[in-house]
C-alpha cells in the first residue's frame, strides 16, 4: 500500500488523549485522592558503603500518624532485580526491598506511611540507624582493582557474573579475527570516550498509589511503562499471588527508561497490605535525583582498521559500564554498545566487542532512552571522523561506503543480542543514503565543512554522524490488543501497550481505523490495566510501534473477518467483494453500516460480541536509521560550545502520524544536546549527588535550543505495521558525536569525555596549543 | 487560618496552614491540572495566573493569594473569553482557549504534564503581546521545562494561537 492509499494513517491527527491534557484534567496518578489515604516516605542511606548494625524505630512508631514503619527487620527478605524486562530477567537479582547493608547515598533503609507528609517526614527523623561504614568504590577502575571491597557480598544473590570481583556483567563475542585484520588494514584509528552520570528527568518524579479493592486485591495505580512487570515482580517480591494484584497505568508525565525500573511499587503495595489503608507514594525531585535511576557512565574504546579505498576491515569496542550499587540492566545496555552499533557498518568482517559492567557505591544505572547506544556511538563515530581525515576521504563518502544496506545482514546481529545470543536477520528497508542526502543538503555540507571560519574569537563548523538502533527485541518481546465493536460503530481499543506521552495510544488506533475504515474518533482507546488490557511487556526498547502496532493491526483484521461474516449474511452477498470504507460495509451496490452491523450482531441474529485479539511475537527487529548534522559556533576564549543548527534525518519506515513522529525525534535530539552539552550528576569523593535540583543540573529549555529540522524519510518496512518502524531512541544517540565532530571541524581539537562543558573545551584547545 | 480568593472566576473562602504553598492548597481543593515538578522553583508545571500574570505556585505562599485572582489551566479558556484579556470584540468559538487548540493541532503535547504550566506562561505573554518574536516567547517558556517535545511544536503552537488571536482582533 502507498502512502496516498491512507484513509487514517500517515495524518498528523490530535492526539486521542491531548483534549483531557491540554485542560488538565486529572489524568495522572496523583491527581485522584482517596478517603483514608496514608502518605509515605523513605528514609535513606547518607553512607555509600555500610552495614546497618542496627535501626530503631520505636520512637517512629509511637508518634501519633505514623501507621507503619519498614526496615529490614519486618519486611520479606527476597532478592529480585527493579529492572523491569522480560521474565527471566537478564540483571542480576542483586536487591531487597530493605537490605541489612548500604551500597549508595541514597539507598533505601526504612520507609514510613502516616496520616500527612509532615508526620511521615517527622518520623523518619525519630529513626535512629547504627551504621558500620565500609570503605566506598566510587570508580569502577578501582571496582576491579585487586582488594577492592566487595558490595555485592551477600550469598543469597543470583546471576551476578563475578560478584567477588565486583563485575555484574560480562560481555565478548567476535566474529573473523581483528587481529589479522589490524595487521591486514592500512588505517588503523583509535579512540577513547567517557560519558558521565546522566539522568532522565520526566517532569513528572516517580510516583504510585495502591490500594486495596472490594475484594481484597490489591490495586497499584502507578506512573510505569511495565505495567505487567510490576504486576510479576511486586507479586514475587511481596509473595502474592500475581491475580492478587492489578496495576493501572494511568497518563504518565514522561519516563525515558526511569520507569522501567519498579522503584517505589513495591513498597507502597506492602505498606497497603500491612494497614489495610490506600497509600500514596511519591519522590520529591532530589530524591528523584538521588535514588532513583541514571544513565550508565562508560569509558569505551573503539579501533578502526580500514583500506585504502576506505573500506572498513576490523573494528575492535571496548566498553567499562558503571553500573552503580545494583546491576538492573548492566548486562544488557553493556550489549547494546555493541549490538545497536557494530552492526552498522558491516563491511567490515573481523569484529571484536567485549566489556564489563561493574559495581561502584554510586548511583544506580538502569534503563534510560539509548540503551547504551549512545555510549557506543560517541567513540565510534569520533573514530569514524579521525578515520575520514586519515584517509583523505570526505566523512560523507566514507560512511556511505561501509554502511548497511537493505538486502544485507551483519553477523553481529546473530552473535549479540540482549544480554545473549542474538537473531539472525536481514535488513529490509534502510533508507540512510537518503537520509544522508537529505541532511547533508538541508545543512550544506558541501559548502561549509571543512572550511572553518571565525567570527571575532567565534569558530565555526559542521559534524555529521549516522545511526540506527532497533524496533523491539526479537524472540522476547510479545505484544497484544483487543478490539471490541460497540452498536454505535465505535470500537474499544484495549492495549497492554503503555503510552508514556509518547502518542502510542494514538498511532496504535490509527492503525486500527485504518484497517476498519473508521475515522480515529471512532476508536475508545485504554492503556494499560494488567485486570481489563492483554498483555504487553511495556514501552521500552523502541517496541511499541513495530511490536505493539502489529498486534493492534492483526486483532483490527480479525475483528474486519467478524464483520464481513454479519454484513455478508446482511446484504446477501459473497464476503469476497465485500470492503470496509467510510464506516460502512461496502458491497455490490448495496451497504451496511458498522453501526447495523453490530446492532445485527448484538440484538438480531445468532448473537455474539465483534471482538478479537492479537499478539505479536516479533521474530526480527526493523532498525530504524539516521542521519545526523549540526553546526556549531566554539567561543575560543571562554570554551563555550553553542549549537547553532541542528538537522536530523530519520528512516522511519512509514510515518504513522508524522507530527508524532517528529516530535520523538526532536524531543530526544535536544535531550541528547543536553546530555552533550549540560547535564552532569556530580559526585562527591564519597559518592553524594551534589547537584539534586533542576536549579543545579541543567537540562535544556526553550532558550538553549538551536532550530531543528527533522525530516522523516519515509520508506517502507515490510515487517512494520503499515510499513512503519519505531523511532522513540535513535534520536538521542546523535547529538554527541555530531557536536564532537562539528567542534574538531571547527577548532580542531577532539573532544572525548562529556558534557562538553566551557571547562572542558577550553582545556583542550589550550592544550592543542 | 482563612483566605478569600478567587479562583477560575469563582470566589472560595478556604482555610489553609500559615506555611502552605499556593500549589498544595490549589491541588488540595481540585485544581490538579496544576502540576508539581520540583518544587523549587525551577520547572514551571506548576504555573498559574496571579492576577493575570504567570507565577510559580510552588514559591507562593497561599496566604499571599488572599484577596487575589488565580487562574489555573482549568480556568484558561474561560479567562480569555470573559475577562476582556485580549481587546476583541468576540471571543474564540471554542470551548478550548487558542493556546489549548494550537498545542493540540500542533502536536505539541506529549506526556502533558509541563504542558498546563507552559500554556498559562504562554497564555501571559499574549494578553500582554500579541506579536511576540520567536525570541521571546522561547523567553516566555524559559521557565517551563519540558523533556518530550524539545520545545519546537510548542514554541510553533504559541506563535501559531498568537496570530489566531491577532486574527480575532482585526
Amino acid at each position: 500500500m502507498s502512502k496516498g492509499d491512507f484513509y487514517v494513517v500517515g495524518k498528523s491527527l490530535p492526539k486521542v488523549d491531548g483534549i483531557s491534557l491540554v485542560t488538565g484534567k486529572p489524568r495522572f496518578v496523583a491527581d485522584i485522592e482517596l478517603p483514608g489515604m496514608l502518605y509515605a516516605k523513605i528514609l535513606t542511606s547518607p553512607h555509600p558503603h555500610a552495614r546497618i548494625v542496627g535501626i530503631d524505630t520505636s520512637k517512629a512508631e509511637k508518634l501519633p500518624g505514623v501507621a507503619s514503619v519498614l526496615t529490614h527487620d519486618n519486611t520479606p527478605h527476597t532478592r529480585y532485580t527493579t529492572a523491569g524486562q522480560g521474565y527471566p530477567e537478564p540483571s542480576p537479582y542483586d536487591t531487597m526491598m530493605f537490605d541489612s547493608k548500604v551500597r549508595f547515598v541514597g539507598d533505601r533503609v526504612a520507609a514510613v506511611a502516616a496520616e500527612n507528609e509532615q508526620v511521615a517526614d517527622e518520623a523518619l527523623r525519630l529513626i535512629r540507624v547504627d551504621y558500620a561504614p565500609i570503605p566506598e568504590i566510587i570508580s569502577p577502575d578501582d571496582a576491579i582493582a585487586a582488594g577492592a571491597p566487595v558490595i555485592h557480598d551477600e550469598r543469597d544473590a543470583r546471576g551476578i557474573h563475578d560478584a567477588r570481583h565486583n563485575i555484574a556483567a560480562s560481555v565478548d563475542i567476535a566474529t573473523g579475527d581483528v587481529g589479522a585484520g589490524f595487521s591486514e588494514s592500512d588505517v588503523v584509528v583509535e579512540t577513547t570516550c567517557e560519558t558521565q552520570y546522566a539522568q532522565h528527568v520526566p517532569l513528572e518524579p516517580h510516583v504510585c498509589l495502591s490500594w486495596l479493592d472490594e475484594d481484597g486485591r490489591l490495586v497499584i495505580r502507578t506512573s510505569t511503562q511495565v505495567p505487567f512487570h510490576v504486576r510479576r515482580i511486586v507479586a514475587h517480591v511481596l509473595n502474592l499471588p500475581v491475580g492478587k494484584i492489578r496495576v493501572i497505568k494511568p497518563r504518565i508525565g514522561g519516563a525515558f527508561g526511569t520507569k522501567q525500573e519498579i522503584v517505589l511499587e513495591d513498597l507502597a503495595g506492602l505498606f497497603t497490605l500491612r494497614t489495610g489503608r490506600p497509600v500514596l507514594l511519591e519522590l520529591t525531585r532530589k530524591e528523584e535525583f538521588v535514588s532513583s535511576r541514571t544513565r550508565h557512565p562508560m569509558r569505551v574504546r573503539v579501533k578502526l582498521g580500514a583500506k585504502k579505498n576506505g573500506t572498513l576491515h576490523a573494528i575492535e569496542m571496548e566498553a567499562l559500564s558503571n553500573t552503580g550499587a545494583y546491576g538492573t540492566h548492566g548486562l544488557t545496555v553493556l550489549s547494546n554498545v555493541g549490538s545497536k552499533t557494530l552492526p552498522l557498518y558491516n563491511k567490515a568482517d573481523n569484529v571484536h566487542f567485549f566489556g564489563k559492567a561493574v559495581y561502584t557505591n554510586l548511583p544506580v544505572a538502569g534503563a534510560y532512552r539509548g540503551y547504551g547506544a549512545p555510549q557506543g556511538y560517541f567513540p565510534l563515530e569520533t573514530a569514524m571522523d579521525e578515520l575520514a581525515e586519515r584517509l583523505g576521504i570526505d566523512p560523507l563518502v566514507l560512511r556511505r561506503r561501509n554502511h548497511i544496506q537493505t538486502g544485507e545482514t551483519s553477523p553481529i546481529f546473530e552473535r549479540l543480542g540482549e544480554g545473549r545470543e542474538g537473531v539472525a536477520q536481514t535488513i529490509k528497508s534502510c533508507a540512510l543514503d537518503r537520509c544522508i542526502e537529505a541532511g547533508a543538503e538541508r545543512i550544506g555540507w558541501t559548502d561549509k565543512r571543512g572550511k572553518r571560519h571565525m567570527e571575532g574569537k567565534t569558530a565555526y563548523g559542521i559534524g555529521m554522524s549516522i545511526h540506527m538502533q532497533g524496533s523491539g527485541i526479537p524472540y522476547i518481546d510479545m505484544g497484544a490488543a483487543t478490539i471490541k465493536m460497540n452498536e454505535d460503530g465505535s470500537f474499544n481499543l484495549l492495549l497492554g501497550a503503555t503510552d508514556l506521552g509518547t502518542g502510542s495510544d494514538t498511532i496504535l488506533a490509527q492503525i486500527a481505523a485504518e484497517v476498519l475504515g473508521v475515522p480515529l474518533s471512532k476508536m475508545i482507546v485504554y492503556s494499560s490495566d494488567t485486570d481489563r488490557t492483554p498483555f504487553d511487556v511495556g514501552a521500552y526498547a523502541s517496541s511499541t510501534t513495530y511490536v505493539s502496532g502489529q498486534a493492534v493491526e492483526q486483532a483490527a483484521k480479525k475483528i474486519r473477518g467478524q464483520i464481513i461474516s454479519v454484513a455478508s449474511a446482511m446484504l446477501g452477498e459473497d464476503m469476497e467483494g465485500l470492503i470496509l470504507a467510510d464506516e460502512h460495509v461496502i458491497g455490490e451496490g448495496k451497504s451496511v453500516s458498522l453501526a447495523e452491523v453490530c446492532r445485527h450482531a448484538l440484538y438480531e441474529s445468532d448473537q455474539f460480541q465483534p471482538a478479537a485479539t492479537a499478539s505479536y511475537f516479533p521474530r526480527e527487529t526493523a532498525p530504524p536509521f539516521m542521519a545526523s548534522f549540526a553546526e556549531v559556533a566554539v567561543d575560543t576564549e571562554t570554551g563555550a560550545v553553542g549549537v547553532v543548527r541542528y538537522v536530523a534525518a530519520v528512516d522511519c519506515g512509514t510515518a504513522i502520524n508524522p507530527r508524532l513522529a517528529e516530535g520523538q525525534v526532536e524531543g530526544a535530539v535536544v535531550n541528547g544536546i543536553g546530555y552533550a552539552l549540560t547535564e552532569e550528576m556530580l559526585l562527591s569523593k564519597h559518592g553524594r549527588v551534589q547537584n539534586p535540583s533542576l536549579f543545579d543540573y541543567k537540562i535544556p529549555c526553550a532558550l538553549d535550543i538551536p532550530p531543528i529540522d527533522v525530516i522523516l524519510v519515509e520508506s517502507h518496512e515490510p515487517t512494520g505495521p503499515m510499513g512503519a518502524k519505531s523511532i522513540a531512541e535513535i534520536g538521542i544517540n546523535a547529538p554527541i558525536p555530531t557536536i564532537a565532530n562539528a567542534v574538531y571541524d571547527a577548532v580542531g581539537i577532539r573532544l572525548s569525555k562529556t558534557p562538553f562543558t566551557p571547562e572542558r573545551v577550553l582545556q583542550a584547545i589550550r592544550k592543542a596549543k | 487560618m482563612n483566605i478569600v480568593l478567587t479562583i477560575n472566576g469563582i470566589r472560595r473562602e478556604l482555610t489553609i496552614d500559615p506555611g502552605e504553598t499556593l500549589l498544595h492548597l490549589l491541588r488540595r481543593v481540585g485544581y490538579k491540572g496544576v502540576k508539581k515538578g520540583c518544587e523549587t522553583g525551577d520547572c514551571g508545571a506548576c504555573a498559574v495566573l496571579l492576577d493575570d500574570r504567570a507565577v510559580n505556585s510552588c514559591l507562593v505562599l497561599a496566604a499571599k493569594a488572599d484577596g487575589h485572582e488565580i487562574v489555573t489551566i482549568e480556568g484558561l479558556a474561560q479567562w480569555g473569553k470573559e475577562d476582556e484579556i485580549y481587546p476583541i470584540g468576540q471571543a474564540w468559538d471554542d470551548e478550548l482557549h487558542p493556546i489549548q487548540r494550537a498545542f493540540l493541532d500542533a502536536g505539541a503535547v506529549q506526556c502533558g504534564y509541563c504542558t498546563p504550566g507552559m500554556m498559562i506562561s504562554a497564555a501571559d505573554l499574549l494578553a500582554h503581546n500579541p506579536n511576540p518574536t520567536e525570541r521571546e516567547i522561547k523567553e516566555a517558556i524559559a521557565g517551563n521545562l519540558c523533556r518530550c517535545t524539545g520545545y519546537v511544536k510548542q514554541i510553533e503552537a504559541i506563535s501559531k494561537a498568537a496570530e489566531i488571536i491577532r486574527g480575532l482582533h482585526e
